[in-house]
């Protein structure tokens, strides 16, 4: 058996060698948030954080991962939807089909640890995931809030909340 | 019954354990999916059979005064489970604060002689078709529990008057609210005679709302059809045949078979081979090593080029059907002072949803069961029943949340039919089905190709006489095995009709003549977001670019002169023009173009603003967009859908074609079929500007402006005239 330290817990598991990360973390972990878009690095739909770096993990090998090695997935990033991205992400209404934002805001967290003032610039480096719905403006807008603090009106998108609403 | 089903059966879904993830069984209770977190999750509806009795088909209201909203249409990010929503507790006079959603299932909805509607969600028509008899649905529902209010007190319901889930009678200032007396409402008979609130009476549509499916997209809870797992669950990998109208000739299971976790390998129609294991990534590897021989068929030496030659030839066919007509177009190009011609391509796309095609299926002999992500869970359930040959009534669909649909999974369930066949060959084992990116790109249901020669007659003082515009390619109708009357796919004209409700042309010309030579590659052709107001509109609005230029005019004094009959799209474009500051100098090294059109019912324009360097790098910097929809639900949604649209677009226009050789699609993955990134992303101006008196959908109108008003701009920039996409294939270098 194999081993993963996969959001702070340990974890066995059976896979051959060459088994992408990805696949393991969603088939033999039962972590569904990481997503399977391409298969080969270029959607970003996989990214977890290794070691706080972000990773994409559909072609990474299992085995070359250890036990010693903190894998992050959006399950992870916080206990319930509290990281400062994730904050922000809610506050603007980021997502639309949702299918690329668990690794659109782990590229985010990882972005914004590195640089918690991270420019423009740096968000356009970092941030090449592939979103088809197109919510690239407000995945920016999100970013620039958590970089001023967390307060969604410096966004100035003007979204309507009802108290004691789960929206 | 297998010891899987028979364990796991009417126990309903479980969320298990482990964070994010949702264990299925089979036979729903509908009431336990209605309760609490799991609505959110699952949204399937309760049977009347359910705990808490419906008050209608629409709203069940259970004691604790949550409110269950049940909407028909997919969800796939365009916020209708919100818009829709909306509508509903808007003539309910609900709280907004405890509305949750949930999906009927197809099978109810048969049971019940259609009682929601259509199921299908394309055509940006979620809420433009249905905001009549879902907000009647929320108002029936007020009047209902009005009534049980006014039963309990023994007074005349017309001294009670209810709002955010609360009912007063106002001469007692006694209140109850709707928990309470849903159930007494459920038993009254629904009034016939309804009135609808006057639009600006509005207080929870038309509003700035939060979406109601936003937190569980950022921690990973939400559910796609990806992500099911059931007990004893198998995963399924497959392989079509590459070529187009190929099939299996033979493939050797046995060097495969003994991998581990493989469970069966079997051929699946004519042209496909799947492989089924314990893990899908274990099924996909084996298959991969699987040898495959293909009978490639008819088209195995079908390339592009020959394509493009068939619809060349379909310019100047004798033979052609008309979409839209007056004068004689012909005759008065023939006989005018100036003649000004071009020709135009567009190409082939995927629709590449991030999610790619995927479904789980139980078969047994009794009963067959699917659970996917779908635009139209009707046709779901009839491609499910043809496939596991059983009636309708002994299948079911379970609608998931789409990752992405932009039209793929709505008119065609090619991969249902795929899965539910697989499952027949294990009966009582659910079978998950993925395909591949590679799948994805090779097997979608592509953006129609065509091309477009447009001819204008003009008099001495540059003023158009005549328009002829000249279609030829393919029909998605006719793709789809649809009958046509009288040869015409009535598709084909989207944003060139007559004067009328629906994807009208924004200009009286003198002459006009719009006709369509259609010539049908072996290429399926589907619905692709914005359709075929895409190309058409990149047609028409370049052209007219080019006639404005031609004739030393101002494109949007040009376009105005032939406007004045077309009020609504003028609106539209006079609102861009103004607020991108057209006729004023833009900054040095900035250019403009613009474009508009009318599809989905809306009306739309926008102001492209591009620079183009020496090198020919083109760099998008704002596009200010317009949308008059009529009335919009939820105007921060439809900013959102408006960039959103801008993305699919662009990313269409910049990169965007699938291309055929030997039979088969070239691109394989997004490494060959680039998409537009984060860092591409032009800043947008969104103007929302309901003019009132009809419904426009507002998913896709605007993804056909951004092209021809970013080409357009291009040629301000560069006087090149870019005619066939993408523009990846031309150099913009100056010379």
């Amino acid at each position: 058996m194999a081993k993963l330290n996969v959001n702070g817990v340990v974890r066995e598991f059976e896979a051959e060698d060459d088994t992408p990360l990805l696949w393991v973390i969603r088939e033999q972990l039962g972590l569904t948030g990481t997503k399977y878009g391409c298969g080969v690095a270029q959607c970003g739909a996989c990214t977890v954080h290794i070691d706080g770096e972000a990773t994409r993990s559909c072609v990474r090998p299992v085995s070359t991962v250890t036990a010693n090695q903190k894998i992050t997935t959006i399950e992870g990033l916080s206990k319930d939807g509290s990281h400062a991205i994730q904050k922000a992400w809610a506050a603007l209404d980021v997502p639309q089909c949702g299918f690329c934002q668990s690794g659109m805001i782990m590229a985010a967290a990882a972005l914004i640890r590195e640089k918690p003032k991270a420019t423009d610039a740096d968000i356009d480096t970092a941030m090449t995931n592939i979103c088809r719905c197109g919510t690239y403006n407000r995945v920016r807008a999100a970013i620039h809030v958590v970089v001023k603090g967390g307060d969604p009106a410096s966004a100035g998108l003007a979204i309507q909340r009802i108290e004691g609403s789960k929206a | 019954m297998s010891a899987v089903l028979s364990s796991a059966s009417r126990r309903g879904f479980l969320k298990s354990a482990v964070a994010g993830s949702l264990v299925v069984a089979f036979h729903i209770p509908f009431e336990a999916l209605a309760e609490g977190e799991a609505a959110s999750q699952i949204p399937i509806a309760k049977g009347a059979s359910g705990a808490t009795p419906e008050v209608n088909a629409w709203v069940v209201i259970k004691p604790d005064d949550t409110i269950v909203i049940r909407i028909a249409r997919s969800e796939m990010g365009q916020g209708t489970l919100t818009g829709l929503a909306q509508l509903v507790a808007e003539e309910l006079d609900a709280d907004w604060s405890k509305v949750v959603t949930e999906y009927p299932s197809p099978g109810q909805n048969l049971a019940r002689k259609r009682t929601w509607g259509s199921f299908s969600t394309g055509g940006s028509r979620g809420i433009r078709e249905s905001h009549e008899y879902v907000r009647k649905g929320g108002a029936i529902a007020r009047t209902m529990l009005v009534q049980a209010a006014a039963d309990a007190w023994k007074v005349p319901p017309a001294e009670c008057v209810a709002a955010a889930s609360v009912i007063t009678h106002t001469p007692t200032g006694r209140t109850i609210s709707y928990g309470k007396v849903a159930e007494a409402a459920s038993k009254l008979t629904a009034p016939t005679e309804i009135t609808l609130k006057d639009p600006k009476d509005w207080k929870l549509a038309g509003k700035r709302l939060a979406r109601l499916d936003t937190v569980d997209k950022t921690t990973g809870a939400q559910i796609y059809g990806m992500d099911i797992k059931m007990p004893g669950m198998l995963n399924a990998a497959i392989k079509d045949c590459p070529v187009f109208g190929g099939t299996v000739k033979s493939f050797d299971a046995s060097v495969i078979e003994k991998r581990p976790g493989v469970k069966k390998v079997l051929k699946v129609g004519d042209s496909a081979v799947a492989v089924v294991a314990d893990t899908w990534w274990r099924a996909k590897s084996a298959l991969d090593a699987l040898p495959i021989e293909w009978d490639k068929g008819p088209n195995a030496k079908l390339s592009s080029k020959d394509v493009a030659a068939t619809l060349k030839e379909g310019l100047d066919a004798a033979e052609a059907v008309a979409g839209n007509s007056n004068g004689d177009a012909k005759a008065a190009i023939k006989s005018a002072a100036r003649k000004i011609e071009a020709v135009y391509s567009f190409p082939w796309l995927n629709h590449a949803t991030m999610e790619t095609m995927n479904a789980t299926v139980v078969w047994t002999p009794e009963r067959c069961e699917v659970w996917t992500p779908t635009q139209n869970g009707e046709a779901a359930l009839a491609a499910t029943a043809e496939a596991a040959g059983l009636p309708a009534a002994k299948c079911d669909v379970y609608k998931m949340h789409l990752g992405g649909g932009f039209g793929r999974r709505g008119a065609t369930h090619d991969w249902v039919t795929q899965a539910v066949r697989i499952a027949k060959e294990m009966p009582g084992t659910p079978i998950k089905l993925i395909w591949t990116r590679e799948e994805d790109m090779q097997h979608g249901r592509y953006h129609p190709v065509t091309q477009c020669k447009l001819t204008a007659g003009l008099d001495a003082k540059g003023n158009v006489t005549a328009l002829h515009m000249r279609i030829s390619g393919q029909s998605i109708l006719a793709s789809l095995g649809q009958t046509l009357k009288d040869g015409k796919d009535p598709v084909v004209f989207q944003g060139l009709n007559a004067p009328g409700p629906e994807a009208s042309i924004g200009y009286s010309f003198p002459n006009l003549l719009v006709d369509h030579a259609m010539r049908n590659p072996p290429v399926p052709a589907g619905f692709w977001r914005g359709v075929n107001l895409n190309q058409n509109t990149v047609y028409l609005e370049c052209f007219m670019d080019e006639l404005a230029h031609a004739t030393k005019q101002d494109p949007l004094a040009f376009r105005r002169k032939l406007m004045a009959d077309h009020p609504k799209h003028l609106a539209v474009l006079n609102a861009v023009a103004e607020k991108a500051g057209w006729g004023k100098p833009a900054k040095k090294g900035v250019f403009r173009g613009l474009a508009q059109t009318m599809g989905f019912g809306s009306y739309v324009a926008a102001c492209a603003e591009v620079s183009v360097d020496k090198a020919g790098k083109v760099k998008i910097l704002r596009i200010v967009a317009a949308t008059d929809p009529g009335y919009a639900v939820n105007p921060q949604q439809i900013e959102a859908q408006v960039e959103g649209s801008f993305v699919y677009g662009l990313s269409a226009a910049l990169y965007g074609e699938c291309t055929l050789k030997d039979g088969e699609m070239e691109q394989h993955n997004f490494d060959t079929y680039q998409v537009m990134k984060l860092d591409e992303m032009p800043k947008v101006e969104s103007i929302v500007m309901p003019s009132g008196g009809f419904w426009g959908g507002v998913g896709e109108p605007t993804i056909a402006v951004a092209a021809p008003a970013v080409l357009n701009a291009i040629f301000a920039a560069t006087g090149k005239r870019v005619r066939d996409l993408p523009l990846k294939n031309h150099s913009l270098k100056k010379a």
